[in-house]
């Protein structure tokens, strides 16, 4: 690996992460600075994604970068056989950045050790999709004013939902998260996080519905509860509408308090939820955009 | 009482020795001993005290690297190495398990890139009693008894 790659949201330091802040935040303010004059991205997207795709390239064309790439895999060369090895080494000879998405996992840390430029992992399957958890911690730091101190609460698939571990890492680096599991018994945290919580001391706590306690909430994080998780349909008809979040359980929340979800929402965010000044998830989608521009400017040292 | 050998000696080389008898034809294919010209010799179901039974391989004319013989602790944590020389042990070795292997075993998870491109696997040990490990690539965890060896 000859470049600065994102991988995995463990690749960077707190460091890196409040840097990534400062700058989404100075995009926010100025969305339009040409830093990517003359240089060519290459958007690789194996697999369909509408909101990641789109959200990258905004932020391409806000820095002033041209575009090369495809939307999906039948459209380039993988169709007839090409290994993701000759692609990339490819690619990387005619672009200054990579940024792909693909449905092997591992598939983007092997990317950047063929390529000679740096490699933003876009999600790799099921594994790591490290520019989502910047933007979730983008959108924390925007509404609490700090990553610090803030009562987390993950709601839905906690077992296969990869957004909600990657942010749980990326919050370990900061001082004294609470984490509040709400999830089904089938889509539990994984063992091995709440290994590593105890471990580091943080304190957690696992719910398997809504209570009253959500409102001690600085931040709730909703995901979907997928069907297709579930080995007994009848497990999940029990607990489809049991994460449901509806406006009248956010009457006594916090303040303070924000609703995110990485989206795209299925019926786990009622919409009437939607006009509560507490639902945050399309400025969270927003936020995206400064958030990408941040880590670009980052890898390619433009900032 | 007369001691007598099981596998007959070698007068120099390597002997490992409290292999589980399970384990004995992987180590072999660990360390390429199928390839390899010395004699080789080796018994399975041996009496042990230790272990009930147990395995045994004598290499003649071959010493090992401890990074290429430490790779068989992912099946026989527990092997012992004698290396001889003129019939007689002068240095006795324990296998450590390393902390990265790279090759041997396949990453368990289907949907791994290691798994349909041609690339050298690579992991991370996160544990050695009882061997976990981490896929270098799409970071699932494998456990002892999700192995699968090339």
């Amino acid at each position: 690996m000859n470049a600065k790659s994102l991988i995995s949201i463990t690749d960077f330091t707190k460091e890196e992460y409040l840097k990534i802040m400062r700058l989404a935040e100075d995009f926010e303010a100025n969305p339009n600075q040409k830093l990517l004059q003359g240089k060519v991205i290459a958007t690789l997207f194996f697999e369909p994604s509408t909101r990641t795709r789109l959200s990258f390239e905004t932020a391409i064309n806000r820095l002033g970068g041209k575009i090369i790439g495809f939307s999906d895999s039948s459209s380039s060369s993988v169709s007839k056989g090409e290994t993701l090895h000759d692609t990339i080494k490819m690619v990387s000879n005619y672009a200054d950045m990579i940024i792909m998405r693909h449905p092997l996992e591992g598939s983007a840390r092997y990317a950047s050790e063929v390529s000679s430029v740096p490699v933003i992992n876009a999600g790799d399957g099921a594994n790591q999709h490290p520019s989502q958890t910047l933007l979730d911690m983008y959108s924390i730091i925007k509404t609490q004013g700090t990553l610090d101190n803030i009562n987390l609460f993950m709601v839905g698939d906690l077992k296969y939902g990869r957004t909600v571990h990657s942010l749980l890492m990326a919050m370990l680096q900061f001082e004294n998260p609470i984490f509040n599991f709400i999830a089904p018994a089938e889509l539990a945290m994984p063992n091995e996080y709440k290994i590593l919580l105890t471990s580091k001391g943080i304190r957690y706590f696992e719910h398997s519905e809504f209570t009253d306690i959500i409102n001690a909430a600085d931040i709730i994080y909703m995901t979907r509860v997928q069907k297709e998780r579930f080995i007994d349909p009848v497990e999940y008809e029990k607990v489809k509408n049991v994460y449901i979040l509806r406006n009248e359980m956010l009457k006594n929340t916090k303040e303070n308090m924000r609703i995110l979800h990485p989206l795209p929402r299925i019926n786990e965010i009622h919409t009437d939820v939607d006009s509560n000044p507490k639902a945050y998830y399309f400025t969270q989608a927003k936020n995206g955009v400064y958030t990408r521009m941040a880590i670009i400017a980052h890898l390619l040292n433009l900032k | 009482m007369e001691k007598h050998l099981k596998v007959s000696a070698i007068k120099d080389g390597t002997v490992i020795d409290h292999i589980p008898t399970k384990a004995l034809f992987k180590v072999i294919k660990i360390l390429k001993l199928e390839d390899c010209s010395q004699m080789v010799t080796f018994g399975n179901n041996l009496d042990s005290r230790a272990m009930g039974t147990k395995a045994i391989i004598k290499i003649a004319n071959r010493f090992f690297a401890d990074e290429e013989v430490n790779k068989i602790a992912l099946v026989a944590p527990h092997a012992k190495l004698n290396i001889i020389r003129d019939y007689a042990v002068i240095e006795k070795k324990v296998v450590e398990t390393p902390k990265e292997i790279r090759g041997i075993v396949h990453c368990f998870n289907p949907k791994c890139i290691t798994n349909a491109e041609n690339i050298t696997t690579s992991f991370e040990v996160l544990s050695d009693k009882p061997i976990t490990m981490k896929c270098f690539y799409c970071e699932k965890i494998t456990s002892e008894n999700e192995m699968i060896f090339f």
